[in-house]
């Protein structure tokens, strides 16, 4: 039995009642956030659910180290305040994935302590803590990795042959030593100790030979895989509010995932055991034609003189920060008469709507901001498509070549405009490692440099003229 | 509390989570994930009712290093969540004076 006396569902109403109160706000909050316009008081509400079920817990019967769980929460606060504060825009991906992967630990950790305890609330409670301890883990190794790519602390995708068996048997192992962590609740402290190893290389194993263009959908993946591990271990503990919110995140992140693999117009297995992400480019080996270099002069006269400019932003506007520019040099053209659209792709960036947070960083308006369908149709009208450190989203080759790995991903049709300039850092291949048709095509031209100095340029270039 | 209505809880919720997101455009993506990683930084609450029923110094080590991510989570997901959604007042203003949708 349980040495846990924190007597679960009758006790304590009042905690009860407040941790009703706070299912009630995150699930307020969630839906205040899918809109524009309630979005930032939805984050207000689910805040003040948090702060209210974290007081209320100080109340819980039968705890004790106080002194330790304060320090723990100043601690981990305060550091995670400083670094969320002081992180650039443009690298809040890493960001989630580390708090992410924060809470994926913080579960694995409760079931750690449950189990070493000796199990919670017979075969059934520690059946979901093992469950929840085995997916945090994974979630926060996992989620580690994901940090460390993006942000370029880990450069290459380790993969070798084999590697899916390789996570089979880690999966196995984790399993079997689950099972008998629950058969011999007693006297299960090896069986905890090994499923929480392959566990955790379990999530190293998974996540190492993604390649960093599938990351959105990864880090979505293990945010939902969290939220299901805080489920399982509120199953454990008796704990509403941790079902509830640990529930609806795992569903909400679910679909998210879904949606997310379904923009590349993949299965979320093909995201996680095909390997692409880099290195397998020999499938679009047939480009032809060169690369044509143009100078930022002369695409500032073409801006200028266009009638409608459609922008396409990718990583490589995120990684020079150069949004604010950008915006700089399509208000000018706006006052000079162009029609200016941004095509946003889903997957551009790092994570779904990555490119929407930079531009409404910038000040862009929403009315010129179109996704996939809305704004496919209008290149075909569209004089000039400004690509900018976009690569894969508006790789042709996903139309036509049925043997690269991109094959069937909706693309944004930039190589139906009339000219196209790609702004780009190098002559490197984008981050799929996949080469981009689009750039050797006769209307295309490579304006080569950071897209931050470039913008400059061509706000210059543009102010000559006038 | 009996075993079937907490799973009827898991099934609402499920649901709840489900339809609460199905609606989302594209442009909240982002924060929205953010935020839902905010949402399950109520894992701070197990972690500290684990570590306030810990006894042996191991369970106060394990559970000490859970209080401290899962306090991580919840802080970190809110700070960055706010940022992202603070931007998108910024943006509303001009949206509101060119055109109301």
């Amino acid at each position: 039995m349980p040495a846990a006396p924190a007597a679960p569902w009758s006790a304590g109403s009042l905690i009860q009642a407040s941790y009703f109160v706070t299912a009630v706000l995150f699930i307020t909050g969630l839906k205040r956030m899918s809109s524009p316009v309630s979005a930032r008081s939805g984050i207000v509400w689910a805040g003040a659910g948090m702060l209210v079920a974290t007081l209320v817990t100080f109340a819980y019967p039968g705890m004790s180290n106080y002194p330790l769980i304060s320090a723990a929460i100043v601690l981990g606060a305060a550091l995670a305040w400083w670094s969320g504060k002081r992180v650039a825009m443009t690298n809040m991906p890493q960001m989630i994935a580390l708090y992410n992967g924060m809470g994926g630990g913080a579960a694995a950790s409760i079931a750690a302590v449950e189990l070493y305890r000796g199990g919670s609330d017979g075969a059934v409670g520690t059946t979901l803590a093992v469950a929840g301890g085995l997916i945090g883990a994974v979630s926060f190794s996992g989620s580690a990795i994901a940090f460390g790519k993006l942000q370029g602390l880990i450069k290459r995708s380790i993969r070798f042959r084999g590697q899916q068996i390789v996570s089979l048997l880690l999966l196995a192992a984790a399993l079997v030593h689950g099972v008998l962590a629950i058969v011999h609740p007693g006297d299960s402290s090896v069986y905890v100790t090994g499923l929480l190893i392959f566990a955790l290389l379990l999530g190293l194993a998974m996540t190492l030979p993604i390649g960093g263009a599938d990351m959105p959908v990864v880090i979505s993946l293990y945010n939902a895989l969290t939220g299901l591990a805080v489920g399982f271990e509120g199953f454990a503990l008796h704990n509403a509010a941790m079902i509830i919110a640990g529930t609806v995140v795992g569903s909400a992140g679910t679909l998210l995932t879904q949606l997310m693999a379904r923009a590349m117009n993949r299965s979320l297995g093909n995201v996680l055991f095909s390997g692409f992400g880099e290195g397998s480019a020999a499938g679009g080996g047939e480009v032809s034609g060169s690369l044509k270099p143009i100078e930022a002069s002369d695409v500032g006269v073409m801006l200028a003189f266009a009638q409608k400019v459609i922008v396409v932003p990718g990583y490589g506007m995120a990684v020079a920060q150069a949004q604010h520019k950008i915006w700089e040099l399509c208000q000018l053209l706006i006052d000079r008469g162009v029609t200016v659209r941004f095509a946003i792709h889903p997957v551009a960036g790092r994570m779904p709507g990555h490119m929407n947070v930079l531009l409404a960083e910038a000040g862009v308006p929403y009315d010129l901001i179109g996704d996939l369908e809305e704004i496919n149709g209008e290149f075909e009208t569209a004089d000039v498509a400004l690509v900018i450190g976009a690569n894969d989203v508006v790789n042709p080759v996903a139309r036509t070549d049925k043997s690269s790995p991109i094959y069937g991903m909706p693309i944004l049709n930039a190589d139906r405009a009339q000219n196209v300039i790609v702004i780009k850092r190098g002559q490197g291949a984008g981050f799929s490692g996949i080469e981009n048709a689009l750039f050797y095509l006769d209307n295309t031209r490579m304006l080569y440099g950071d897209a931050q100095k470039v913008g400059s340029a061509l706000i210059a270039a543009v102010k000559a003229l006038s | 509390m009996t075993g079937i209505v907490a799973l009827y809880i898991f099934m609402l919720a499920a649901f709840t989570g489900y339809e609460v997101i199905s609606r989302v455009p594209v442009i909240l993506h982002t924060p929205l994930m953010s935020g839902s990683n905010f949402v399950h930084g109520i894992v701070l609450v197990g972690a500290m009712v684990a570590l306030g029923n810990a006894h042996t110094p191991l369970e106060k080590t394990i559970g000490f290093i859970g209080v401290l991510l899962a306090a991580g989570n919840a802080v970190g997901g809110y700070v960055v969540t706010e940022r992202m959604l603070e931007m998108f007042k910024s943006s509303k203003a001009p949206r509101s004076a060119s055109e109301e949708r």
